[in-house]
């Protein structure tokens, strides 16, 4: 899943400082289970802006609420009244989410109040990590299941590097070197030629590199 | 292997002579006279000079423009290439351009992360890496073409080669393995990673010489000798990927500080010599950073001098 962390309050703060009348849209998606967007953190985040807007001084409305999707049309249209009645909106959603949030509000000031981060898993409560990055041609299939594109450091499709050094990346001891994570699964597979054969330059087109892309899928498009 | 290129080094390694090369790190400033300089003082005691290409990300007067400058004073550069700032754009246009100045080896990396450099906020490119370039290299140089598919109506004629890490992750198997797989994508010559731990080198080498690798191309052995117990130390515990055995720590500790560069010099002297004689072994790369007056003395030290005249 997409994972994000809660923006700092002061930053937040700095962008509705001028604004009274403040809705903040949580997820239920990804950031929920990332625990940086869902309700949980829309209600810490009104609660704090109350606060700031009452010492401040300052007369103001704060309403949290949350839909299943901010990448979905059909729920971000079940908030238009709540949206049409604030100066100004904070998203909690992913990246995505916020500027979905912004195309159906095109006249609405919105702030995004999460920093989005990348594709991946759930380690441990609070501890997420990255797996992939979206390249659009997946590679797992000759890399013992384990992705050097999001994993390796240097997005090497022929590692380990000269500075792979005890199971570590050359970057800092807390990241795992993909490359050696890549060679003991394929010792385990059986697989360890292929570490001997040159894999060649990779076509970039599908990953970001060919600009925004777009996916059509005709087999669900028709009905 | 016969000589397909105008590489001096290539034919000195050919004729069956220990070839020896050297390095020079291009200065942070537009100061070419310092190129110049550093290489006066090693061009006598050397069959080529490489040029690092921004080493340890950290940003300098270029490989490229550096590599002509000393092909300008009749000297045979190795350019370095990193494929950490540049596409394959960039890339090929770099060779095309040094081919047309006569630079006639080159040496592809992959390069450090920039995480180690003066720009850590910069995007990386890492659109090949060390592996994909050489077949470019060996693309343009042996066909003719770039990775477009475009015919070159004129080659670059480089004596192509690679670095290799024997001592690096997971293991001296895989080290061996991915030297297979460089001569594969076309690495003709090798320049190893500074060696201090021989033991472990042999380990490599021998598996390297088990699998034939060694009849299909030339390995120079990676000298850098210690100037102080400070950078051995640095070395060992600071550079990811190098082997600096105890005993060694322990015998400069040995010597009063003053005598240390000394010591350094002496033990680089005999790693050489002991190096020299393996199997496998076709002459040596002194990276003597920022240390290139030692030079000569490590190159006579180890019975190398006077250099062939090709
Ligand atoms: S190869 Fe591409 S699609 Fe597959 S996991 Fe890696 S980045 Fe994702
Ligand atoms: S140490 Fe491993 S993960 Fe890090 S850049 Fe090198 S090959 Fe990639």
């Amino acid at each position: 899943m997409i994972k994000a962390t809660p923006k700092p309050l002061e930053e937040i703060i700095d962008y509705v400082k001028d604004f009274s009348n403040i809705l903040i849209v949580g997820c239920d998606g990804c950031v929920t289970v990332c625990e940086a967007g869902g309700m949980k953190e829309a209600k810490i985040l009104g609660s704090a802006l109350r606060l700031y807007y009452t010492q401040a001084g300052k007369d103001h409305e704060v309403i949290e609420t949350t839909v299943t999707r901010q990448c979905d049309k059909e729920y971000l249209a079940g908030i238009k009244d709540l949206v049409e009645n604030a100066d100004a909106v904070i998203s909690l959603a992913c990246g995505c989410g916020i500027q979905y949030l912004t195309e159906m509000y095109y006249h609405k000031i919105v702030f995004p109040g999460v920093n989005t981060h990348f594709m991946g898993i759930n380690a441990e409560r609070g501890r997420y990590e990255e797996r992939c990055a979206g390249c659009g041609q997946c590679i797992l299939a000759s890399t013992g299941g384990i992705c050097p594109i999001a994993r390796c450091s240097k997005r090497m499709l022929n590692g380990p590097c000269g500075g792979s050094d005890n199971g570590k990346c050359e970057v800092n001891k807390d990241i795992p070197c993909a490359w050696h994570l890549i060679y003991e699964r394929l010792e385990i597979l059986g697989q360890l030629n292929r570490l001997e054969e040159p894999v060649s330059a990779k076509d970039w087109r599908t990953s970001r590199d060919g600009g925004p892309r777009v996916i059509i899928r005709d087999d669900l498009r028709k009905d | 292997m016969s000589v397909k290129t105008p590489s001096t080094l290539e034919k000195i390694l050919a004729s069956g002579q220990q070839a020896v090369t050297s390095e020079i790190g291009p200065p942070r400033s537009t100061d070419g006279a310092e190129i110049e300089h550093k290489a006066n003082l090693i061009k006598d005691y050397v069959d080529a000079i490489n040029v690092t290409d921004n080493q340890t990300s950290v940003v300098r007067l270029c490989s490229l423009a550096a590599c002509i400058r000393l092909k300008q004073m009749g000297l045979e550069p190795v350019m370095q290439m990193t494929t950490r700032d540049r596409n394959r754009i960039a890339i090929q246009s770099d060779i095309l351009g040094a081919a047309s100045f006569g630079i006639n080896n080159i040496l592809c990396l992959t390069g450090d992360h920039q995480i180690f450099g003066d720009h850590a906020a910069s995007a990386n490119v890492f659109d090949l890496d060390s592996v994909q370039l050489l077949e470019t290299v060996r693309l343009m140089r042996d066909e003719g073409k770039l990775m477009s598919g475009f015919d070159l109506p004129s080659r670059p004629n480089m004596f192509v080669g690679a670095a290799e890490n024997p001592f690096a992750g997971p293991n001296v198997l895989v080290r061996a393995m991915r030297l297979a797989k460089k001569i594969k994508a076309g690495a003709e010559f090798i320049q190893t990673q500074c060696i201090y731990n021989i033991p472990k080198f042999k380990e490599w080498l021998k598996i390297a010489v088990d699998k034939g690798l060694t009849q299909k191309v030339h390995i120079l052995a990676g000298i850098t000798p210690f100037k102080s117990l400070g950078m051995a130390r640095y070395m060992k515990s600071r550079v990811p990927g190098m082997d600096v055995p105890d005993n060694l720590i322990e015998r400069l500790k040995g010597v009063p500080k003053e005598k240390q560069a000394e010591e350094g010099i002496r033990l680089a002297i005999e790693m050489m010599q002991e190096l020299k004689g393996l199997n496998g072994v076709k002459g040596f790369h002194i990276m003597a950073i920022e240390w290139e007056e030692k030079v000569p003395e490590l190159v006579k030290g180890a019975g190398l001098y006077p250099r062939p005249t090709a």
